[in-house]
């Protein structure tokens, strides 16, 4: 397995701690005049979502973890896994609840997402930034309101529940941004 | 070819110019101060023998060098400016460009402007002095407080250890016990500890609002300082700070040649140890010093960063035109 040089460190980079793949958040060159250089680096756990700092002697090496991300069409759902297929080999994979976590909110059949693989197994599946999905329960609407102020909650075909305005019906396509799980804008197909 | 977008310069058009009218400001505190403003090769065929600093090399080809000749840029003008020293030029500063391998990061750039003066007849600590009133004229602040913390007083202060006593194992334990993570297995020497200390729970409280001078440091760390007997052997050197970074470095020059040549071979046996390549040494200046150079103080400041002091920005790279990775 390849190793990464301190050097090389920058955000992004995915290294092995502890067992464990890390992207690189940040990192900082620390060195006085006349002495002993450190990185000091704060990395995420691609596992598990936390973030940590961690401090290195400069000029160190450390394992390079083999992730990246790709592409995947979403297939679907048989109750316990996703399925997902590669668009361009037609290769499918299989993750679990814990792999696909958030994504599962927003995802529907046919959604391209970014999957993230490590040692070629999925690790961690992210919704594309904005979808498209059908109201499938919220409660009318005051007729004649289209300010949008105040809101009501809306269940879409996925599950989940976003805040619309008052003026959107069930049946009605909307377009939800998932970073932040936020109503944008009604939709057409 | 496409337009590349990375053709604009990285610092904003005011910092440009806000550079150019403090090295105006520099060259008339020392026209004042009677200080020779002089130049010196950026290329030498010998590199400081610093096993902190790594040069980076080019090569010339000229008469008698068929093949080329190594020549290191230079990480300091420090010995060519001893060398005028000792030729009896009097206080002589110069501005320059320096360059150091491998360094990169918000307060570091492989290239970089430093200032350097040196006063014979002058000790360290009244170029504290001068170095305080040439910051405060810089960054147009005459009254920013400025107080002088000695080393070993502050490790004693703020971590409860003294610096000359602590063995490497207490050194880790005080590190591990602040919170630093990741150095479980770390591999330091003593000083390399003392360093990860400094610099991860000490620095980022230095020179708060004020101009901290950090002096007379453990005699492992003397680089080119003087050493003189207290209650302990301490280094008559010095470090600036100013909010929680390192703008200069200054030393009661060491003059004494045979003491010269040893720090030198010593620095040769811990890059050897450390498995990097030894440079030539620089025996011009050696020989400088056996022709006798003045006590002296002397002082290198980066440039860059006190610009970025001036104009309250993080990153250094607000303060280059073009860094690295847009040359």
């Amino acid at each position: 397995m390849a190793n990464y040089n301190t050097s090389e460190f920058k955000s992004g980079l995915k290294i092995m701690l502890d067992g464990d793949p890390y992207n690189i958040v940040e990192n900082e060159f620390v060195k006085p005049g006349k002495g002993q250089a450190f990185n000091r680096v704060r990395v995420r756990n691609l596992k598990n979502g936390r973030t940590v700092e961690k401090t290195f002697k400069s000029g160190d090496t450390v394992e390079a973890a083999d992730v990246h991300d790709t592409d995947m069409q979403y297939l679907y759902n048989d109750g316990e896994q996703w399925h997902f297929m590669d668009p361009a080999s037609y290769e499918q994979m299989t993750a679990d609840a814990t792999v696909v976590g958030d994504a599962a909110k927003w995802i529907k059949d046919q959604d391209m997402c970014k999957v993230t693989l490590w040692n070629g197994l999925p690790l961690a599946v992210e919704a594309p930034n904005f979808v498209v999905l059908l109201i499938t329960q919220t409660d009318p609407g005051l007729k004649g309101d289209t300010s949008g102020g105040g809101g009501k909650p809306a269940t879409l075909e996925t599950g989940a529940v976003v805040r619309v305005p008052l003026f959107v019906q069930s049946g009605e396509l909307v377009r939800v941004d998932t970073r932040t799980g936020e109503y944008v804008s009604r939709a057409k197909e | 070819m496409s337009p590349s977008p990375d053709w604009p310069p990285s610092a904003a058009l005011e910092a440009i110019r806000a550079r150019a009218a403090m090295l105006a400001r520099l060259r008339g505190f020392f026209a004042v101060a009677g200080v020779l403003e002089v130049e010196t090769p950026i290329a030498a065929r010998c590199a400081g023998s610093d096993p902190a600093l790594d040069s980076l090399v080019t090569c010339w080809h000229g008469p008698g060098y068929p093949r080329g000749l190594p020549l290191y840029l230079q990480t300091s003008p420090e010995f060519p400016m001893k060398r005028l020293l000792a030729a009896g030029l009097g206080p002589i500063y110069q501005i320059c460009k320096v360059f150091r391998d491998g360094e990169r990061g918000r307060l570091h750039h492989p290239e970089f402007s430093l200032l350097e003066w040196y006063r014979p007849g002058c000790g360290y600590q009244a170029l504290m002095d001068e170095v305080a009133a040439l910051v405060r004229c810089v960054l147009e602040r005459p009254d920013l407080p400025s107080e002088r913390i000695t080393y070993r007083g502050l490790f004693r202060e703020r971590l409860g250890l003294d610096p000359w006593a602590a063995g490497v194992s207490a050194l880790r334990a005080r590190a591990l016990a602040a919170g630093i993570t990741g150095i479980e297995s770390m591999e330091l020497d003593r000083d390399g500890w003392l360093d990860l200390l400094l610099t991860h729970c000490l620095e980022p409280g230095l020179g708060v609002g004020r101009l901290t001078f950090l002096t007379d440091y453990p005699p492992s760390q003397a680089a080119l300082a003087r050493l003189r007997v207290d209650e302990v052997v301490v280094a008559e050197r010095f470090e600036l700070y100013l909010d929680g970074v390192e703008l200069a470095n200054g030393f009661q020059e060491l003059t004494d040649v045979a003491a010269q040549a040893a720090r030198f071979h010593a620095d040769q046996d811990t890059r050897r140890r450390q498995g990097r390549v030894t440079l030539p040494l620089d025996e011009s200046f050696l020989a400088a010093l056996s022709a006798g150079m003045p006590e002296s103080a002397g002082v290198a400041l980066g440039l860059d960063r006190l610009l970025m002091a001036h104009l309250h920005v993080r990153h250094i790279d607000a303060v280059l035109a073009f860094p690295v990775e847009r040359v």
